[in-house]
């Protein structure tokens, strides 16, 4: 190392000695070749500099030129090789560059930075020139390979079949038997509306001897609501979904349903993915967009919102705008786009500046809330609006709140044009502003300008949040707003409201979008204009850059990411893990397909065939392939450890709403309800409290609400209903595209002492004993818990367990009234009750 | 090896595990481990060794959410008295992000009496009288520089190294990197005290590993841990009933299915109702003797909520447990700090102390790394909402500069790492960056901060995020 130095400064030396002209090629070029070049090159450009080649170093980087010609101390590249800042010096590693050496840079730029052309290097342009087939199997358009031909015939049932069976044959292992009817109709239940079979439903089956009973039990599940409820839930994991803003306060959004509700319509009509994206990301752009297609763009509302005092506005955005970038990627294109916010990606192609050009879509738009009433809800609500009215108006009259609010309006606008002035005020605005999306433009826009629900909208904000005035100098306005902030409270209490939905709309003046250097939104870079990775098929020349014409672009023929990703999804529903497993990577850091052609024949079917998930859903569901037995199988176990070549099934813990799904429709309890806003079912006291102080509250549903289904608890971002968690349900903060499966003692405790799993408990030892004679009991439970009948060690276990309880509870009247007050014998089933809901078996898809 | 022989395999496995129920778990582990399997395949927690010998072996965070005002605890600014009323130069106050303050607010001295302690002779505030009797175990770094400002993100950053939300917590990555010793307790334990924090659950979440890695929250009131009692109702018996029940249908589920998962969930069952026993005993503390209720300040209102997690901290390292993650609030004095700052030192100072000298006492202190501060810290400038009361006064956010200490295993006490300017606004020598702290964390526990790692997106992700250097002087 030493050496190698010593020999630098000494031809540096040596040629400033030869000549005070300092000679690029002899002089400069050296210096750049060996210190900037590695980082600095059309492969790897750092910052968007390139050192290789004339016209790009002179050109810059994201933040601008680096070398400003007959100006050393302007240009970048000085100050960054004299700088001795950590971070900032460059070169980053190795030793800095000698006096000499920045005095040859020095003196070339001083003197106009000539850089001749090349002579003998071959021509840059070969450098870059397109590429004609990406290198990377995922960026390669898609093709739909002919399915391959094999040799047990019979096992086919439909083409995924021949790419499965084709693989195994040419590795020489057999595919798993079909598991058993009560297997397999439980398997295909589970994931196809993630509720388990009911008894009748089991029985039917058994007693269905047709050859097609099978597909007739698929499509009765794909035509049930709950259906559309299970394929929502995955899509709500995509989408970062979660019923509250995720960050300090964190504040309900007590319409965040709405958006959900609007996914599971869409799956329930199979609407088809290409329109199901478009609507999503700029159904607000469609030619005279409905309420509906307006809805739909909620899925970028799921972005966390910062209401802590003082937050940065352009802080707060900028962490929205780079989350709403990082999930269309993982969502769509399968792309870890996040490495891209602070340097070009260092295994895909993906450069900074693009990712830039990605949020330059998102940054044209707004947040805005909008009337999304449900069915039924308009006229009634219309009907009593007059009268409504009238009584807010005398309200406010009575309080003469109408001129405090004019007094409130005009201080915070004059806090706002001149900061500093009050520090009342100051405090005032920065409160307020977090609190009320786009408070500053709805002030500045004043009452007259105002639409009637922007208007509704600041009244409420002032109404709850008056601004300082002070108990010693204000109390009898004080006093006012409390007396009329609570009659007001009571008087919306006794009309109706309209369902709110969160949606996006197109700014008509967008904001310029800026490479943020390293990531950091104050360190501003170029201004970079809407476009997609250039090394993906390009936008159509002539339309707008807007999202509109991204989201067409995702479903385009020719984008090969989409619909390779999202049939790879749904594929990872039906057996556990994708056939790309990094399901979220489709870069050359996950995994390659196990099963290339089949993942691009899906691909190509989906597209082909109305981007219907349904039809995807169908051939998975009906093919050999998932109906084998999921036993573990001794010659797989070194073979094929992983599962990854299908030779069976894969036994899958269930999910955890689904597993409080299984344990409530079980016992009886579940209230099947589809949609709506989310619950709150019982929660342990001290959970909420964990939320910053105190802003947390869990007021506990009351009645049939506390029954529903998993995926309609209210998810509280900073303090999640610890079952949800428990099961790893994602925190929803970011995209997830791939739940873990853990195995936890909290899980263990969880499902024995939860108050709702020991409810369910004593609900299924109540549901046999009143629905099953004595001695089917046993069958019914097993039937209940597990969609099957018990084997005969099972059955003599469970009787012996029986017994057993029935005369201990017998010598200990007071414990069996407390378990179910009926007969000690009757007790004795809430305990072999909760033993079934305990099992391994329940809580997996086998 | 044929069908027949499989099944017979299986069978044994059946039957040594019924046995190995009789003699506990680990003797599964054992037999899976001998068969080939991994022992984490039955317990993901079981203890692993860090890259390197490490001198701590578990770690207590004592997190004072909302940000201590360094100046009137632990960096005496005499200069601010002379300033007093004055705004800041024009230099620093261009660098200022504030959330309420104006840049031209003017300059609040602290009222805070320093004097030295210890041998070492470090100054501490009149606040702080029992933390400061440590000064000789203390490394106190008075030039912790972090990026964010606002609670949320600066807390994220704290245990995550970052402030995208998301990402696995100091607790969780040690967690993974070390296992836990104890085998009857979670590894990862969350207590806390005062109002809830900014940062709520995503202060001990595992981000993308897997949930086992999770901080488990011992409760101040109810069950210890969420769902350790038995419903109403149900008696040890009728509980060990149905968890046999269970364990027999779930051995004969396996006999058939072959499936190893299924041994896991057995053993996990079985680690459950040992933490039903455990658990109590851990939070009975009626068992502390007279001096040691005495030191803590367990029975004086004032300490005991403060003093009840520490020496639950105590005793949890005592059984293992990895990290402990101590979270008190608020200490976001931007008003009337002179009054609320006292009350939460009146709170906390006794305790946190004692938790010191016992640790120390029962030779603990040398494995067990102490870490005392909060997510930023506060401005050299006022806050002042209402202008007509000066008692009012507080101080806004300052990332720029602001104090921290550690203590115990790795970590050479009496100490002053980093100095800051005259004014308290910025680093002048030994900036420690919060990746700089996490780094040196994680090299007391015997780990390599770039080579503990968890792939997720295509990309190895650690704590320290692409930043951190081991602050070399803190080290013993």
């Amino acid at each position: 190392m030493r050496g190698w130095a010593g020999l630098v400064v000494w031809s540096v030396s040596a040629a400033l000695s030869a000549s005070a002209q300092v000679d690029f090629r002899r002089d400069v070029e050296p210096i750049l070749t060996r210190r900037c070049v590695p980082c600095h090159n059309a492969s790897l450009s750092q910052n968007g500099v390139r050192f290789d080649e004339r016209e790009a170093a002179l050109a810059g980087g994201y933040s601008g030129p680096v070398i400003v010609p007959g100006k050393p101390g302007e240009s970048k590249l000085i100050q960054r090789v004299t700088s001795t800042k950590k971070g900032f010096m460059m070169p980053p590693a190795g030793p800095p560059l000698s006096p000499a050496e920045i005095g040859v840079l020095r003196t070339w730029i001083e003197t106009g930075a000539s850089w001749p052309a090349q002579e003998n290097k071959a021509a840059p342009a070969a450098t870059h020139a397109p590429v004609a087939e990406p290198r990377h199997w995922a960026f390669r358009p898609i093709r739909r390979p002919e399915p391959p031909d094999v040799v047990l015939r019979s096992w086919v049932r439909n083409p995924i079949d021949r790419f499965i069976l084709n693989r195994l044959e040419r590795e020489g292992i057999q595919p798993s038997p079909e598991a058993p009817k009560p297997v397999l109709l439980r398997r295909v239940t589970l994931d196809l509306t993630g509720l388990p079979p009911t008894p009748e439903e089991v029985r039917a089956f058994l007693a269905d001897s047709r050859p097609d009973a099978y597909e007739r039990a698929v499509e009765r599940l794909l035509a049930s609501p709950h259906y559309a409820e299970q394929r929502a839930r995955a899509w709500l994991d995509v989408a970062r979904y979660g019923d509250s803003d995720g960050l300090e306060k964190d504040l309900v959004r007590p319409y965040a349903w709405r958006w959900r509700n609007w996914v599971i319509e869409a799956f329930h009509r199979d609407m088809p993915f290409d329109q199901f994206t478009i609507e999503q990301l700029a159904g607000d752009l469609l030619p005279g967009a409905t309420v509906e297609q307006r809805v739909a763009t909620g899925f970028h509302r799921n972005t966390l919102t910062n209401r802590e005092g003082g937050t940065d506005p352009a802080e707060s955005r900028f962490e929205q705008l780079v989350n709403r970038v990082n999930t269309t990627a993982t969502a769509w294109l399968g792309l870890t786009a996040g490495c891209a916010q602070c340097h070009d990606h260092k295994y895909d192609p993906l450069k900074q500046k693009e990712y830039y050009q990605l949020m330059a879509f998102f940054n044209r738009s707004e947040e805005v809330n909008i009337d999304a009433p449900m069915p039924g809800e308009f006229g009634e609500w219309m009907r009593r609006r007059p009268e409504y009215l009238a009584r807010r108006e005398a309200l406010i009259r009575e309080f003469d709140v109408e001129a405090l609010q004019e007094e409130w309006e005009e201080k915070i606008r004059q806090a706002m044009d001149n900061p500093g002035k009050d520090p009342d005020w100051d405090f005032a605005v920065a409160n307020n502003r977090p609190m009320l999306d786009r408070f500053e433009y709805l002030l500045r826009k004043g009452k007259k300008r105002r639409t009637e629900r922007e208007n509704e909208a600041v009244f409420y904000q002032f109404v709850n949040s008056p601004g300082p005035f002070k108990p010693d100098r204000d109390i009898d306005k004080l006093i006012c707003l409390r007396e009329f902030r609570r009659r007001l409270a009571a008087l919306d209490r006794e009309y109706p409201r309209l369902t709110q939905a969160m949606t996006m709309m197109e700014l008509e003046e967008p904001p310029q979008t800026y490479i943020a250097l390293k990531g950091d939104f104050r360190a501003r870079g170029l201004p970079v204009e809407p476009d997609v990775p250039a090394w993906l098929p390009p936008l159509p020349k002539d339309a707008p850059r807007n999202r509109l014409t991204l989201a067409r672009w995702l479903v385009s023929r020719e984008n090969p990411l989409t619909a390779r990703v999202v049939v790879n999804r749904i594929w990872q529903e039906f057996f556990g893990r994708g056939i790309v497993k990094t399901s979220e990577d489709f870069g050359a850091q996950g995994e390659p397909p196990t099963h290339p052609e089949l993942l691009d024949w899906l691909a190509s079917e989906f597209r082909d065939n109305g981007w219907s998930v349904k039809h995807i859903v169908r051939l998975i569901v009906t093919s050999s392939a998932y109906r084998q037995s999921s036993h573990v199988r001794r010659d797989l176990l070194e073979k094929d450890p992983e599962n990854t070549l299908l030779a069976r099934q894969s036994r899958l813990r269930l999910q955890a709403e689904n597993i409080r799904d299984a344990a409530l429709a079980a016992a009886g309890l579940l209230n099947t309800a589809i949609g709506g806003p989310s619950v709150r079912p019982p929660q342990p006291a001290g959970v909420a409290e964990l939320g910053y102080a105190g802003s947390v509250k869990w007021v506990e549903d009351k009645g049939p609400a506390r029954y529903r289904r998993g995926m309609y608890i209210l998810f509280q971002r900073t303090a999640p209903y610890p079952m949800l968690m428990n099961f790893d349900a994602p925190d929803s903060f970011t995209s997830c595209a791939r739940r873990r499966r853990s195995n936890s003692p909290l899980q263990a405790l969880n499902l024995l002492n939860d108050p709702v799993f020991h409810e369910a408990a004593q609900a299924l030892a109540l549901r046999v004993l009143r629905e099953a004679p004595p001695e089917a009991r046993i069958d019914h439970a097993f039937l209940l818990a597990l969609g099957r009948l018990p084997n005969g060690r099972e059955r003599q276990r469970l009787e012996q367990f029986l017994s057993g309880q029935s005369a201990a509870l017998a010598a200990s009247p007071e414990t069996a009234r407390k378990l179910l007050p009926l007969a000690p014998g009757d007790a004795a089933w809430v305990g072999a009750a909760k033993a079934l809901l305990n099992l391994e078996e329940f809580i997996t898809r086998e | 090896m044929n069908e027949k022989e499989f099944h017979d395999l299986l069978c044994r496995r059946r039957f040594l595990r019924e046995v190995a129920c009789g003699i506990g778990m680990m003797g599964l582990a054992d037999l899976l481990a001998a068969e080939g399997r991994t022992a984490d395949t039955a317990n993901p927690l079981a203890p692993k060794k860090p890259h390197f010998p490490g001198k701590a072996k578990n770690v207590i965070f004592m997190f004072m959410e909302g940000a201590p005002s360094q100046m009137d605890l632990y960096d005496p600014k005499p200069a601010l008295q002379k300033y007093a009323g004055q705004p800041l130069p024009e230099s620093m106050a261009s660098q200022l992000r504030l959330a309420f303050t104006k840049k031209d607010a003017r300059i609040l001295p602290s009222p805070r009496q320093f004097r030295p302690y210890g041998q070492s002779g470090i100054e501490f505030s009149d606040y702080i009288p029992h933390i400061a009797s440590c000064a000789d175990d203390i490394c106190l770094v008075r030039s912790m520089v972090t990026d964010a400002f606002n609670h949320h993100p600066g807390q994220a950053l704290l245990f995550t190294g970052s402030i995208q939300l998301g990402r696995p917590t100091m607790g969780a990555w040690v967690l993974y990197g070390l296992g836990s010793e104890s085998k009857n307790l979670p590894g990862f334990v969350v207590l806390s005290s005062g109002v809830g924090t900014s940062g709520g659950a995503s202060n001990f979440s595992c981000g993308f590993l897997p949930s086992h890695y999770q901080g488990t929250l011992f409760r101040n009131s109810g069950d210890p841990i969420l769902y350790l009692s038995n419903p109403p109702g149900v008696t040890p018996e009728v509980q060990r009933a149905a968890l046999d029940l269970a364990g027999d249908l779930n051995r004969e589920h396996m006999a058939e299915t072959g499936d190893p998962e299924i041994a896991s969930r057995i053993a996990n069952y079985e680690l459950a109702w040992r933490m039903q026993s455990a658990a109590p005993e851990l939070a009975d503390l009626s068992t502390e003797p007279q001096h040691i209720r005495e030191m803590y300040g367990l029975d004086d209102p004032k300490t005991r909520q403060f003093a009840t997690n520490c020496i639950l901290a105590r005793r949890l390292v005592e059984r293992g447990v990895r990290f402990v993650l101590m979270m008190d609030a608020s200490w976001d004095q931007h008003t009337y700090l002179n009054r609320d700052l006292k009350k939460n030192c009146d709170r906390t100072d006794k305790p946190a102390a004692a938790l010191i000298k016992d640790l120390k006492q029962r030779g603990l202190l040398d494995s067990t790394l102490v870490v005392w501060g909060g997510e930023f810290g506060r401005t050299p400038i006022v806050e002042i909402r209402n202008t007509a009361d000066p008692e009012n006064a507080g101080r806004d956010h300052h990332p720029l500069a602001y104090s921290m200490w550690l203590a115990g295993g790795g970590i050479r006490g009496g100490q002053v790492v980093g100095k800051t300017d005259e004014l308290g606004f910025s680093v002048a020598e030994d900036p420690v960056h919060v990746h700089d702290l996490q780094a040196t964390i994680l090299h007391c526990l015997g780990f390599d901060h770039t080579r503990l790692t968890f792939r997720h997106m295509g990309r190895d992700f650690r704590l320290t995020d692409v930043h951190g250097e081991v602050v070399k002087k803190m080290l013993a």
